[in-house]
């Protein structure tokens, strides 16, 4: 296995300079953006004049989306939305990096610790560090109703709080599987046909066990959303993947509830696993629709519209064409530069528009980012807070 | 246990060939960190189902290996020697089971924050290894040829992005007997120059083959892809399960144990094709991605003068409406998805061809089947370039040459 390839980037800071630029230079040709370090003073427009934030809803894409098929010229076609859309309003960071583990729940976790978790991705486990939504609920004394997380899968069911002592039970967010609810209100109709579609996730292998539902689901669907089974039966059955299922379910809960910590965890991309290139297209597309459908939904919510602060970003990219260890877009499993590094939009109340940062930052830095904007305190996380969008 | 403890009895559950070489080379296998021989052994103990070209780096890698001064050999090895290791780790058994040592091992260096470390030492490793390995010459350049689209009447998506530039983008090329020209061309070769495991033709539908040409077909293992899936269901539906679990299980299944059974099987080749199910992604269910994958491992394990790959529709990933509403329970095929499954694919059996020695005089062919469409791409060719006369599939082979 003679690992030479002609023309490929020799290091890992080479490649992650060109996946920089080739963002960097593309969005401004796209958005006519202006970069954060060519202003004069570098961050002319802080908090001052500026709505105070109140709300923040967060959007991670388990199964990272590559520059290849997002922002990169070959890419563009699929994310329509993000560029015409939200790229013009938003603080675009082109290099996030992710020095963890590569694997989705772990990450997720980490994303929402601000803290490099390290145990097993697989392990039904709390995250070992507080995760945000306990310092916020903590410090700003907010009841269980105020945070939420709207997760991909039954392994995700515990990310919603620690096991810090100090923090853990009583102070985190309320975690919503939007196929275990499905799995409960289908309980008994026909189960094996709906294998496929409740797949607890792609990383493990091809199938997965059929995510398991009961009773305290269908009370959340009564009592959270007011809805009832059939409803909600019958509108999940006018939607197409599992990833539209989650963002109904957000918008429900944005509706009724009106959270002020909101996380979404989309997965349809995560199908590249499956090796089939069009469908993590499919899923890209439609994670493109989606995202602009919740930045939507924000600006037309009495209670969100003008006071929140959207963040959308990938919990890590995908293996680079060029990595002989790896099958290219199909997994994450090198380690190169390429599956670690992906870029965050910061969007809304308190987020200067058209403006891109190409300094490196950290995944973990966007805890201590939440916590300046909304006003508490992270004692624990890693990272630092952004002072581009604060 | 440590590798300086090892010694020549410990090979006995090894099949001939591998226990052989481990033998033969343990006082070799004892001077080498605990970080490092564990990959020696995942690739000794497959030694009998091995391809040729495979053996032959194989040997040539432990010969490098014994060759350096027990001075080299330390600073070679430095970088493995100095890593974290586990209790636990150390307490496995990897002389039977290095593959799934190797598992745990991957899993320990990402929690411990080594995996960069581990990354870099590796790399420098096989850089300096191959740049000390002589080939001998290559019979003739390599050639890859992948046709695609089958069951398209009409595309809108730009093909071959990619591959275009790297090559000649022809979009007048005339459709006819083009399927029957390629394979004549694989079969010529393998006549030309014949190598065991040099010439392969790999097919998302019926098998197309020829004297010499080993071939792999989608079809041709559906009851075996049907065992298998069989299988993995149960364990996932059984109560204990775990992800680790069904991994070992996979790793551990025989050819035989899938019903690959009869007097005259190839027992390497089975073993490849079980380890594309086995080892692979969604090859299990996805035409396109087997035979994506199958041109790859063929390419990084056999070495081959010749891959001849074919996608053909895969079957349709049903929408959640679909199954909610149970409608469209028939196993439909989707055309459209799998033309640019296989666009893609096509792109990464070009990067993987040329990967392997010779790259530089290596020549490669993709066809939008039935259509006018093709990149051809040589040594001769200038890259990013189109040719729009009218042109047959045999004078396009002939501008490779
Ligand atoms: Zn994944």
């Amino acid at each position: 296995m003679p690992r030479r390839f002609r023309g490929e980037p020799s290091t890992a800071r080479e490649v992650a300079h060109a996946i920089s630029r080739s963002r960097r230079e593309f969005l401004r040709q796209a958005t006519g953006a202006v970069a954060a370090g060519t202003l004069l003073h570098p961050y002319p427009l802080s908090a001052l004049a500026l709505p105070r934030v109140r709300k923040a809803v967060v959007v991670t894409f388990g199964g990272g989306a590559r520059d290849d098929e997002t922002f990169a010229p070959d890419g563009q076609e699929n994310i329509p939305h993000m560029l015409a859309e939200l790229a013009p309003r938003s603080t675009f960071f082109t290099q996030v990096i992710n020095r963890g583990i590569l694997g989705h729940y772990v990450a997720t976790a980490s994303l929402a610790t601000g803290v490099y978790e390290t145990f097993n991705n697989f392990a039904k486990v709390s995250p070992d560090h507080p995760t945000v939504f306990e310092y916020f609920r903590k410090d700003l004394k907010r009841p269980s109703t105020d945070a939420w997380v709207i997760a991909p899968s039954n392994g995700f069911n515990r990310i919603g709080e620690s096991a810090y002592r100090g923090y853990g039970p009583g102070f985190g967010a309320g975690v919503i599987l939007p196929k275990r609810l499905l799995a409960a209100a289908l309980a008994g109709g026909g189960e094996a046909d709906f294998n496929h579609l409740l797949r607890d996730n792609y990383e493990s292998s091809s199938f997965s066990p059929v995510v398991g539902g009961n009773d305290i689901e269908l009370k959340t669907l009564s009592d959270i959303f007011q809805l009832s089974v059939a409803d909600f039966v019958a509108h999940a059955k006018s939607l197409a993947s599992p990833d539209e299922l989650s963002v109904y379910i957000a918008r429900q809960l944005m509706h009724r509830l009106a959270p002020s910590l909101l996380w979404i965890t989309l997965h349809d991309i995560d199908v590249a696993h499956s090796g089939a290139f069009s469908l993590y297209l499919d899923g890209i597309r439609r994670s493109d629709r989606l995202c602009a459908e919740i930045w939507r939904t924000i600006q037309s919510e009495p209670e969100y519209a003008g006071k929140t602060t959207m963040f959308i970003l990938p919990d890590f990219g995908r293996d680079s064409d060029t990595s002989a260890g790896g099958n290219g877009f199909q997994h994450h499993r090198t380690g190169d530069a390429t599956s670690r590094t992906t870029w965050m939009m910061a969007l809304g109340a308190g987020i200067r528009e058209n403006t891109i940062v190409d300094r490196p930052i950290e995944s973990t830095d966007l805890v201590p980012t939440l916590g300046s904007l909304l006003g508490f305190s992270p004692n624990l996380s890693q990272g630092k807070p952004l002072p581009e969008v604060l | 246990m440590l590798p300086a403890q090892l010694t020549a009895g410990q090979f006995h559950a090894y099949p001939p060939k591998a226990r052989q070489l481990a033998v033969d080379n343990v006082a070799l296998l004892q001077s080498l960190p605990l970080g490092f021989v564990p990959f020696l052994l995942k690739e000794i103990i497959l030694y009998d189902w091995k391809f040729p070209a495979e053996q032959w780096e194989l040997n040539k890698q432990l010969a490098y290996l014994a060759g350096l001064s027990d001075e080299q050999r330390q600073a070679e090895m430095a970088r493995f020697a100095k890593l974290r290791l586990s209790p636990r780790l150390e307490a496995f058994d990897w002389v039977n089971s290095p593959g799934q040592f190797l598992e745990m091992l991957s899993a320990h260096l990402w929690a411990t924050h080594q995996t960069d470390e581990f990354r870099a030492a590796s790399e420098k490793y096989v850089h300096k290894f191959y740049a000390s390995l002589e080939r001998p010459k290559l019979p003739a350049p390599r050639l890859g040829i992948v046709a695609l689209g089958r069951g398209v009447a009409e595309s809108r998506y730009l093909l071959f992005r990619k591959l275009r530039r790297n090559g000649v983008y022809f979009n007048n090329v005339n459709a006819l007997n083009g399927l029957e020209t390629l394979l004549e061309t694989v079969k010529a070769r393998a006549a030309k120059y014949p190598e065991p495991y040099g010439h392969w033709s790999i097919q998302g539908g019926a098998k197309m083959t020829a004297p010499g040409v080993t071939c792999v077909s989608y079809e041709e293992m559906t009851p075996v892809r049907r065992t298998l899936t069989e299988k993995m269901r149960a364990a996932y539906e059984s109560p204990n399960f775990n992800p680790e679990i069904l991994r070992t299980m996979l790793a551990r299944m025989e050819p035989q144990s899938l019903g690959m059974t009869g007097p005259d099987r190839d027992g390497t080749l089975d073993r490849f094709q079980l380890s594309l199910l086995t080892e692979g992604s969604g090859t299990q269910i996805y035409s396109t991605t087997f035979v994506q994958w199958a041109a790859r491992e063929a390419l990084r394990r056999a070495q081959p003068l010749t891959v001849f790959a074919r996608y053909t529709p895969r079957q349709k990933e049903r929408p959640m409406n679909e199954l909610l509403s149970g409608t469209g329970r028939t196993a439909a095929t989707d055309p459209e998805g799998s033309l640019i499954d296989g666009d893609m694919g096509a792109y990464y059996t070009w990067l993987n061809q040329q990967r392997l020695p010779g790259a530089d005089e290596s020549r490669f062919l993709v066809w939008f089947e039935g259509h006018s469409e093709a990149v051809a791409i040589a040594p001769k060719l200038k890259s990013n370039t189109s040719d729009t006369r009218a042109i047959h599939m045999a004078e396009l082979l002939e501008t490779l040459a």
